[in-house]
């Protein structure tokens, strides 16, 4: 723990008191705006507390830790600031599992009994993970980043042609696509919570586990081999990680804008860290960063809903904008 | 001689009643004036298609969009594309007296450019409705008959009403039109027919027609009943906290096969059909359980407007 500083303890004790204090407001904010439960016994009230707004806050922080987990890993291994998690294609290929399996419900009985069984989630999971395995058959494996970064382009824009070719053809689904495709977190309930916390749970430990290696890429991949790193190993742990988190995020909660990115950045800007802090301290910001944005889509013309991604695109992107131009900002100039 | 001047004045007259020209005023609110009687009619939206059947000029259509499946005799004119995706070589091809297109269309400065007269034409909810239908009327020169039909379909409506059982008819309703979820709002046609069969949308108008809700919403407002296209339905009990919901909990959730979706959601001459649809569901809601369908889900893409 020799290179997790007091000063990011401090950080860490923050961000998981912010994260606190935004579930309890998370839980305070429904329908109807602002309106914190009383303990009054009301089945419905207590039905609508635990059933939806805990998992639903709950889902919304855990699917932004994920992306801003994934973001923190891709830029650190693909030492470019502007990676996130949808670089391999992840998004892209999600976004065609999930128009796949819309367009084959009702094309036959066979086919629409073959997509219930699969669902949304399992649908957009295996396109997420299918196109970063189709980034790595077309890069020719994980050795050469940019082969990968190029590969995960065309991948991402064919697989995106290919989605927007299936709602074309069959306008009812426009809708379902366009409510995934912004994101949302309505429907998230414990099950989907469980399965996003084991994910990050796995995700975390792979991605400290080679932190130390991600410290020694960054100062490049020769240096790195230099120093005992397995590139080709690490590179792979680290991809099977960016995929999983992404894949697991993007299948519960749609295709949420910005999170992964920003989140990364964020914590940079409170100063020098090390990947290990990074990878810890990031998905905290995450979190944080799409729990409050979840709470403001419900918020702000309730009882209707703003798609989620909107807020974060909103509140990251400005964010960002202001970390760019703050005086000093190592995001500004040279870096 | 005399003879032959009659058949002439008749036959002048004849000519002239047909060639008649024929100017309307579209919902772009431009002006669109045909020398005579359109021949030849593509509509490029299922409404607009069962419109000008139901005016009994189904024989003028020479072509429509992908997803125009109704009348029967609809179905066998040639497909032109989907919404967005009209192929403009094939709808030249038909050489077409007039195109009838929906507000959104993106084809129609592409087509008026080709000369083509197009006719924009959205109908949104049920003043819509009657509108669109006087509109088209007009344009096969039968004005009188779009008064006839209307009257038709707002009096079957206003018995489908008065026929339900006093229980059935003050029901709180959620109708769901996509899982997102988007619902039906009173002022959609979807509610403003509803609303006339007694039913209570839990969807208040000022929400706007089809808003995308909070799911807690629907779980708060607790309806009796529940009406769903068979597309969203799996799932819909599944969804966290809404095994609560007294539609869920008394199994009076109606799934609409994609036949009923298709009446349902085009806001066109077939309102009395989903009129009676949605009394149907009231009724048996009214009575018990509400049955599912038996048959598997399984429809042709676009069954939307």
């Amino acid at each position: 723990m020799s290179s997790f500083s007091a000063r990011h303890r401090l950080w860490l004790l923050a961000l998981l008191i912010g994260s606190a204090a935004l579930l309890a407001l998370g839980l305070a904010i429904g329908s109807t705006g602002w309106s914190p439960m009383q303990n009054d016994g009301d089945p419905v009230m207590r039905q609508i507390l635990w059933d939806i707004r805990a998992p639903r806050s709950l889902g919304a922080w855990l699917a932004g830790a994920l992306l801003a987990l994934a973001g923190a890993v891709a830029q650190g291994l693909f030492r470019n600031p502007l990676a996130d998690p949808y670089l391999l294609g992840c998004s892209a290929g999600a976004s065609l599992g999930v128009a796949a399996l819309l367009f084959m419900m009702g094309f036959s009985p066979a086919a629409t009994a073959l997509a219930l069984r699969i669902g949304m989630t399992g649908a957009a999971f295996a396109g997420a993970v299918g196109a970063v395995l189709l980034t790595l058959l077309l890069a020719r494996g994980v050795e050469q980043s940019l082969r990968l970064l190029l590969a995960g382009v065309v991948v991402g824009v064919v697989l995106g042609s290919g989605s927007a070719l299936l709602t074309l053809m069959n306008p009812d689904i426009l809708r379902a696509m366009q409510a995934f495709m912004l994101g949302s977190t309505g429907f998230v309930g414990w099950s989907a919570v469980s399965i996003m916390a084991v994910c990050l749970g796995a995700c975390l430990l792979v991605g400290l586990g080679c932190s130390r290696s991600l410290d020694a890429l960054s100062l490049g991949e020769a240096t790195a081999a230099s120093l005992g790193v397995r590139l080709a190993l690490v590179r792979l742990a680290l991809i099977g990680t960016l995929a999983l988190a992404t894949g697991a995020a993007v299948a519960q909660c749609g295709l949420i804008a910005f999170v992964g990115l920003v989140a990364p950045h964020l914590v940079r800007s409170w100063g020098p860290v090390t990947h290990q802090s990074l990878l810890l301290l990031s998905p905290l910001a995450g979190g944080m960063l799409l729990l409050s944005a979840d709470i403001a889509a419900r918020w702000v013309i309730a009882p209707q809903e703003l798609p989620v991604g909107i807020i974060t695109a909103l509140l990251g992107g400005s964010y960002l904008l202001w970390l760019m131009h703050r005086r000093g900002s190592g995001l500004g100039g040279a870096r | 001689m005399k003879k032959t001047l009659v058949a002439a004045a008749l036959l002048l007259t004849a000519v002239l009643a047909q060639a008649a020209p024929i100017s309307l005023k579209d919902d772009r609110g431009s002006t669109i004036t045909l020398p005579d009687v359109p021949k030849r009619i593509v509509s490029l939206l299922p409404s607009l298609t069962e419109t000008v059947c139901e005016l009994g000029e189904c024989a003028r259509l020479v072509g429509t969009d992908r997803f125009s499946n109704h009348p029967a005799s609809a179905r066998a004119l040639p497909k032109l594309g989907g919404l967005d995706d009209t192929s403009i070589e094939a709808l030249v091809a038909l050489k077409p007296d007039v195109v009838l297109v929906s507000l959104s269309s993106r084809l129609m400065d592409r087509l008026e450019a080709l000369g083509i007269k197009v006719v924009a034409l959205e109908p949104k909810n049920l003043t819509d409705v009657q509108r669109v239908l006087g509109k088209i009327a007009l344009l096969l020169g039968k004005p009188d008959d779009a008064r006839r039909i209307w009257n038709r379909i707002d009096g079957a409506i206003t018995q489908t009403a008065t026929q339900l059982p006093p229980a059935a008819r003050s029901l709180s309703v959620y109708y769901e039109v996509d899982s997102a979820p988007y619902a039906a709002g009173a002022s959609s046609f979807i509610g403003e027919i509803l609303a006339r069969l007694g039913g209570r949308n839990i969807v208040p108008a000022e929400l706007g027609p089809f808003p995308k809700l909070n799911p807690e919403f629907v779980v708060r407002a607790d309806p009796q009943v529940i009406m769903v296209g068979q597309r969203s339905a799996p799932g819909l009990p599944q969804r966290p906290g809404w095994s609560g919901i007294r539609a869920v909990k008394t199994q009076k959730v109606c799934v609409w096969v994609p036949a009923e979706s298709d009446v349902l959601v085009r806001p066109g001459p077939r309102m009395a059909e989903a009129a009676a649809l949605m009394a149907r569901c009231l009724r048996e809601a009214a009575a018990g359980p509400v049955a599912l369908p038996t048959a598997v889900f399984n429809a042709p893409p676009g069954g939307m407007r």
